[in-house]
């Protein structure tokens, strides 16, 4: 735990490096391409209309929660995904990361715990710029705004913890075990549809044991937290966001621990 | 007061074996041995319990094989690698020069790496901005310095790199072997940079290959071997005694090929290809000494060159030749001579005789080369000749070049100041 504080201070002295590293790859990310930035809510925005297509009009959902309309199932959608894709593409970058910039690990002094951090605060990035757009369609499909989205940061703060917990475990980990890219693929799709995106949180009260996946799933809470501020306009769940932040610190720990006990292996194995 | 301090410094690396490479996840769990397999396989000793000061102002050299340890060192002084055991202290800032432009992002320009580089390194944005044009100057990359650095020529990348580096100002810069890849101009500007340094006693830890640069700039010089110090010392001393342990050990490795090739029969058919003539005057075993009659495969200028040839004559014969030959690794002649050309007039040979050619003073530069000898007529019919079949090495401090070294003396004008070798 000492270690942890003083790892976590060695950190935040190296904030200006994360800040621009983290521009570093934003604007790496979108040097060459057409549609620059753009593609930042293009992204999510094709899933929407994917989904939106699939299950709104394909397969219609008539429930009352969408008032029959497929746009207000796009919003739900639109609300879910877009956190989604910030957690997986996380998920994903950071299980890369040690790898590809292994040259910062191998020749210059270089904090290694910068690199996830830089992923999923890149990310975080990303997803605020698909923010305004979601805020749109809200106001579009006639959700009134109210104060409880003032609790969104609260969400995305939880979020943010559990992301970089699983980034820390998921990047020390790869060094050894390069196959954890091409399970961490499958583990996604699959925890994708266990966390309430494509259908609402009361769908699966009727199922006791897919009940009681979907709650031990911590995206759960934090997707519903979404809901809640940006569909419902209600009061996020207090308590079940409380002990998801609790399961997030704990893995946030568990996974910098992992980190740090392997980090003298990196320069050797990246 | 010491800039650089280690007491007692290991690093022990933890190896992976192969197999560790294609490990999966998968597997590791389906075997159970998750924890296990996380273990390193065998362990490494790069650096053994090293202990040294650096004063302030000094620029030190580290020189030694590869593998010996000398970049871990540098990376340990350097905080990339943490020691395993022992005690490392540093004064002031460091900057390392060791892979330069190493965190460089290949598809954002010029300009914003130096600026997250130069962070990196430990410089704040606007000490960057201030010393913007200085670095760009001496990388003398104006023209380029917007456009991505994934169309630098590998070139422009190292100048780059360099010149944020020793822009960074520290108060201890590590030079790892960096100046080996300069262009033939940026080379001695980065020479000056460090020169330039020397005199504003700043701390330098210089390790290269580079043995006349190491003798040039450095006032103390450390010869590591194996992960320990072998030697530390005034620079000549060291690097004579470094050059040394190489030519010893390049001739005991001479002397285990020769032992293994003699063996084996098959050295000699492939001699038969480097070999002709009747040998109605056959030379048997060449030997190569120097001049106090040990054999030898690598040679210092003033050890001289003994070249003994056991000779066998089948028959009295009347016109005869011997000759020699000296060719260097590109297949350049650097000398050749018989007796013929020096004006012997053959008499009679018959039976067995050794013939003897000494080489008082070995004027070539270092490198392989190559001897033949021969025996022949005078009209050049051969009866034996070996053609490249022996090969020795020069090896001296001198960095001079072409063919030979020819004798020489250098005289200066009083108004000329000049300080003569060895300072």
């Amino acid at each position: 735990m000492v270690r942890l504080a003083k790892n976590l201070k060695e950190i935040y002295r190296y904030r200006v490096l994360i800040q621009n590293l983290v521009s570093r790859e934003l604007k790496a990310r979108y040097r060459g391409s057409v549609l620059g930035f753009l593609w930042s809510f293009f992204n999510p925005l094709l899933l929407m209309i994917i989904y939106t297509i699939v299950f709104g009009f394909i397969l219609p959902n008539r429930s009352s929660e969408f008032g029959n309309s497929p746009w207000l199932y796009a919003l739900f959608l639109f609300s879910g995904v877009l956190p989604w894709v910030w957690f997986s593409s996380s998920s994903i970058e950071s299980a890369n990361v040690l790898m590809i910039h292994g040259n910062l690990i191998k020749k210059i002094l270089f904090p290694a715990e910068a690199l996830p951090i830089v992923t999923v605060t890149s990310n975080l990035v990303h997803f605020s710029f698909g923010f305004p757009i979601l805020l749109l369609f809200v106001w579009i499909f006639g959700k009134p705004f109210t104060l409880y989205m003032l609790f969104l940061p609260v969400v995305v703060l939880v979020q943010f913890i559990f992301s970089l917990g699983f980034s820390f475990l998921l990047s020390a980990l790869t060094v050894h075990f390069r196959d954890i890219k091409d399970i961490l693929a499958n583990l996604l799709t699959f925890w994708f549809f266990s966390t309430p995106i494509v259908y609402p949180y009361s769908f699966v009260q009727k199922y006791k044991v897919i009940k009681t996946l979907v709650d031990l799933n911590p995206m759960t809470h934090i997707i519903e937290g979404y809901h809640s501020c940006l569909f419902y306009g209600q009061l996020i769940h207090w308590k079940k966001l409380g002990l998801t932040l609790i399961v997030s610190l704990v893995l946030f720990y568990i996974g910098y621990a992992v980190f740090d006990r392997l980090r003298d292996s990196f320069p050797e194995e990246v | 007061m010491p800039a650089i301090e280690l007491e007692n410094v290991t690093r022990v690396y933890q190896k992976y074996s192969a197999r560790h490479r294609f490990q999966t996840f998968k597997s590791a769990l389906v075997k159970g041995d998750l924890f296990r397999s996380l273990k390193a396989d065998e362990l490494v000793t790069a650096v053994d319990g090293i202990s040294l000061r650096v004063e302030k102002g000094m620029t030190f050299g580290v020189v030694g094989e590869n593998g010996s340890g000398k970049s871990t060192l540098l990376k340990l002084v350097a905080g990339i690698a943490k020691p395993s055991s022992g005690r490392l202290k540093v004064e002031g800032k460091i900057s390392a020069l060791i892979e330069l432009g190493a965190g460089f992002h290949p598809e954002i320009s010029g300009r914003e790496n130096v600026y997250i580089n130069g962070i990196m390194l430990g410089l704040s944005k606007k000490e960057i901005s201030r010393k913007f044009d200085e670095i760009v100057r001496f990388a003398e990359l104006q023209d380029f310095i917007d456009a991505p650095v994934k169309t630098y020529s590998s070139g422009m990348y190292m100048r780059l790199g360099f010149s944020v580096a020793i822009n960074v100002n520290p108060d201890v810069l590590l030079i790892d072997e960096v100046l080996a890849v300069g262009d033939a101009a940026f080379v001695p500007k980065c020479l000056d940079r460090i020169d330039d340094f020397r005199r504003r006693k700043k701390t330098i830890l210089f390790v290269s290959h580079d043995l006349a640069t190491v003798e040039k700039i450095c006032d103390k010089v450390a010869w590591m071997k194996a992960g320990r110090i072998q030697m530390l010392g005034e620079p000549k001393r060291v690097v004579d005694a470094y050059l040394q342990d190489i030519a010893a050990e390049q001739e005991a490795d001479f002397q285990k090929q020769k032992a293994a090739v003699d063996l084996e029969q098959k050295w000699e058919e492939e001699r038969r290809e480097k070999r002709w003539g009747k040998r109605e005057i056959e030379i048997g075993k060449v030997l190569l000494k120097n001049l106090r009659g040990e054999e030898k495969h690598v040679f210092t200028p003033e050890e001289g060159l003994v070249i003994e040839m056991d000779i066998a004559a089948r028959e009295p014969i009347k016109d005869f030749v011997f000759g020699i030959g000296i060719f260097n690794s590109q297949g350049t002649s650097c000398y050749g001579t018989n007796t013929y050309l020096e004006d012997y007039e053959p008499l009679t040979i018959e039976g067995q005789g050794r013939v003897v050619c000494r080489i008082e003073k070995l004027n070539l530069i270092n490198g392989t080369y190559y001897l033949d000898v021969a025996v022949h007529k005078r009209d050049g019919y051969p009866y034996d000749y070996h053609r490249n079949l022996y090969s020795f090495l020069v090896s001296s401090t001198l960095k001079d070049v072409g063919i030979a070294r020819l004798p020489h003396s250098w005289t200066f004008s009083p108004a000329i100041k000049i300080e003569p070798p060895g300072r």
